[in-house]
């Protein structure tokens, strides 16, 4: 079977420590995670992790169910690229005098549907989203005009055909509210908690 | 209050935390225990430490209530555990501190994780505010046993602990079983809180343990093994977790369908049943493994197919089609492409099938098993049974043993040669009396897990069989079963090798026995340093004697055992080979 990408989307309980939990089943397997976003969904009080990967069919079907199996997981599936839309951001930061000086800025923005997020004396950082390949487009753009940093996000992406499980999960949330994350509210308190 | 004020850490939280009196206040150690007489827990095991002394301070006040039994070392402890969850159908508890107390129970969570035994173990921690400060035995507890565990929760603040344990026991104990872990910060052991009772948990709504029985696919399931000639049963586990070993039964005794077992569904059905057809896989018996390729309908209930069960996949019952009835969707498909999945608890399923399935009785397919059981007899079993040869075998001994107890006894093995020769040998008459390391292969099991097996059934006659290297990497639980006087009749079949590795070396490495070489100390000066009574023997006409010596002990005795240094286990499907390559000598 051919390995192709695939969009996982995990629906989650906002637990510390379920990040680790479903990483290493990934891991566990050595699959490389391309792209890995968390979020919180439109259902408040639950998580969604986005998590790309290049894997065949059939391990990415065991590897979905091992995941959904996990307690604090609702559910879990996958797609391929064609059933998501999906983005990426970028950030580019460029020297302001060469790109002033040497770029056409103008049809650069255009060309890339990329905007200015910030202009200084020193630098400038552009912003852009979409599919990789269109990131790199630009930033095979950007390179000769001595590119200072770049940065990607991981792809979120949206189910084409999901509005059965957006209204199951919002039952969930409405007959049963997510509990609070208990977070460690002593951590930093050292020097006021003398102990043996 | 400077903070300089402050000596007492008991104080320094209860400064922190105003608590109003109008109900019950408790400490979050006394929450746990609370929790554990909620939920039935009466016997548990553990050993203490400076993180979990909070709790060990509590416990003080409980002894009346609570039997904890203190072991040697804390994967002694967990082997306990599993083993009285094994023997008792219950959640099987244990304590361990933190950093070295926790770390000593991974090979125990990793054991029960892969054999499903269900468990909730309680590590201390150390104080809230230090974590990740490299404090004095700190350890990563929860990202540690992650990957080992069902669930696992770390408790910073006492008033979560009545909500969390009881999700710990419910997670424990429902669904495909599992191991828990609750690690608690000694702060939120010591802090004071008010008290509301404990409520037990029924339902969480990310966790669904058992899965909507799909009518269609039972119906389909009943249509195929109606249509069988050659229908063939694989149980496993499932129907002991289940507690399903009555409805298994009349789905069998119904269809009249010939049933092997693994080794973790070994005594869910007797041994000397008309149907019960033997041991799949790699030590298994000859015809159950020769006809996987031959039967027309596999029906796999509660298990996994293992890679020591099916050999090569690729030469795996290619010809018919497969059932799978299994609780767990992540296990359908997993290793096997199931033709009809039954996903749910085979106490459900079950009697659905029973209902849609015709009467049947598969006579001259069931004496196909019976003809190569007779030539299995021939090739292998009759010698072990009955050697002429001057040294004992193991098999003689599990003959003389099943005489003596009739098949009434609960069989606690250790992993290697001997592990496969009680399991083919041992007669069963009832269910959850074979305790075993099935999927992780722990050496080490044996002793400790039958302490626990012995706490599980108090009632029934508990026999550890280990050979000569693992009963050495547990050895020290002897002083448990010293102190609390716990009945456990121990055989080390001593062949003074590491024999399952040696008869891979023999095998296939040319003989060149690399390390299995091992030495003992005398076992039997050991026990008696324990103050445990016990003896050698290596005479066959002492054997039956000896034996019934054992049985007869008031108390616990340590019988050794010589058998042939160089003995193979047969039959074997060599690793890479199909099951019906298996090989008889």
């Amino acid at each position: 079977m051919q390995k192709q990408e695939y969009t996982i989307t995990v629906y989650t309980e906002n637990q510390v420590g379920l990040l680790n939990r479903i990483a290493i089943m990934f891991s566990r397997r050595k699959i490389n995670i391309e792209s890995l976003n968390t979020s919180p969904s439109e259902i408040d009080g639950i998580h969604r992790f986005t998590i790309v990967v290049n894997e065949t069919e059939d391990v990415l079907r065991k590897l979905v169910r091992q995941i959904e199996k996990q307690v604090d997981i609702l559910k879990a599936e996958f797609s391929t690229n064609e059933e998501v839309i999906y983005q990426e951001l970028a950030l580019y930061k460029v020297p302001t005098p060469v790109i002033a000086e040497k770029a056409k800025v103008e049809r650069l923005l255009r060309e890339y549907g990329a905007r200015a997020v910030v202009i200084r004396m020193d630098y400038t950082v552009f912003e852009t989203s979409g599919h990789r390949e269109e990131i790199n487009k630009l930033l095979a753009a950007l390179e000769p005009y001595g590119l200072m940093e770049f940065v990607r996000s991981g792809r979120v992406a949206i189910i084409k055909a999901s509005t059965g499980f957006h209204d199951k999960l919002k039952e969930f949330e409405q007959r049963e509210r997510s509990e609070e994350v208990a977070e460690n509210e002593y951590l930093g308190q050292q020097e006021k908690v003398f102990t043996m | 209050m400077s903070t300089l004020d402050i000596v007492n850490p008991k104080e320094a939280v209860a400064a922190a935390i105003p608590a109003t009196t109008n109900n019950t206040v408790l400490s979050g150690s006394e929450a746990v225990l609370e929790a554990f007489i909620a939920e039935g827990v009466h016997t548990f095991f553990g050993y203490p430490g400076g993180a979990i002394m909070p709790i060990y301070d509590a416990l003080y006040d409980y002894r009346d209530k609570l039997n904890h039994i203190l072991v040697r070392h804390e994967q002694g402890g967990i082997h306990a555990a599993q083993g009285f969850a094994r023997t008792s159908g219950e959640v099987g508890v244990v304590f361990a501190t933190s950093g070295p107390g926790a770390t000593n129970l991974v090979t125990g969570l990793a054991d029960a994780m892969i054999d499903s035994n269900p468990l909730v173990c309680i590590t201390g921690q150390v104080f809230a505010h230090l974590l990740g400060t490299d404090a004095f035995q700190e350890t990563d507890v929860i990202n540690i046993t992650t990957p080992v565990t069902k669930w696992n929760y770390q408790v910073t603040d006492a008033t979560e602990i009545p909500a969390v344990l009881a999700k710990a026991f419910y997670i424990a104990r429902t669904g495909r079983p599992g191991p828990v872990l609750i690690d608690i910060t000694k702060n939120a052991q010591i802090q004071k809180f008010d008290y509301e009772g404990y409520t037990p948990c029924n339902h969480i709504r990310s966790y669904r343990p058992y899965p909507k029985v799909r009518k269609e696919y039972v119906e389909q399931a009943a249509a195929l093994i109606n249509e069988a000639k050659r229908p063939f049963v694989l149980f496993g586990q499932g129907v002991i977790l289940g507690k399903a070993e009555a409805e298994f039964k009349a789905f069998i005794e119904k269809a009249g369908i010939p049933s092997a077992w693994t080794i973790m569904g070994l005594s869910a059905l007797p041994t000397d049943h008309p149907l019960n057809v033997g041991m799949l896989g790699m030590h298994g018996n000859y015809g159950p493994n020769v006809l996987t390729n031959e039967c027309d309908v596999l029906i796999a209930i509660g298990m996994r197919f293992d890679d020591r069960v099916t050999g090569r996949l690729d030469k795996y019952a290619k010809q018919c089609k497969i059932i799978h009835l299994d609780i767990d969707p992540a296990e359908i498909d997993k290793n096997i492409k199931a033709d009809v999945p039954v996903w749910g608890d085979c106490k459900e399923t079950l009697p659905l099938l029973t209902q849609l399935v015709n009467k049947g009785n598969h006579k001259e397919w069931l004496q196909r098993f019976r003809d190569m059981q007779q030539q299995e007899v021939e090739a292998v079993i009759h010698d072990e049974l009955n050697p002429t040869s001057e040294v004992l075998t193991m098999g003689e001994v599990l003959k003389v043993l099943n005489e003596l107890t009739g098949g009434d006894a609960v069989i606690v093995t250790d992993v290697g040669q001997h592990q496969m020769i009680a399991c083919r040998y041992a007669k069963f008459n009832q269910s959850k009396s074979n305790v075993t390391s099935g999927g992780l292969g722990t050496m080490g099991f044996a002793l400790p897990a039958a302490v626990g097996a012995k706490f599980g059934a108090p009632e029934r006659t508990v026999v550890a069989i280990a050979g000569d290297g693992g009963i050495q990497m547990t050895i020290q639980e002897l002083g448990t079963i010293m102190q609390f006087n716990v009945g456990v009749k121990l055989i080390i079949l001593n062949n003074q090798f590491l024999g399952m590795v040696r008869q891979w070396q023999q095998l296939f490495n040319d003989k060149r026995y690399s390390f299995v070489d091992i030495t003992s100390p005398d076992f039997i000066a050991v026990a008696k340093g324990y103050h445990i009574e016990g003896q050698r023997v290596d005479a066959r006409e002492n054997l039956r004697t000896a034996l019934k010596t054992m049985l007869d002990h008031d108390g616990a005795y340590v019988l050794e055992i010589m058998v042939g240094k160089e003995n193979n286990v047969f039959p074997m499907v060599p690793q890479g080979c199909g099951v019906s390559e298996i090989r008889l000598k």
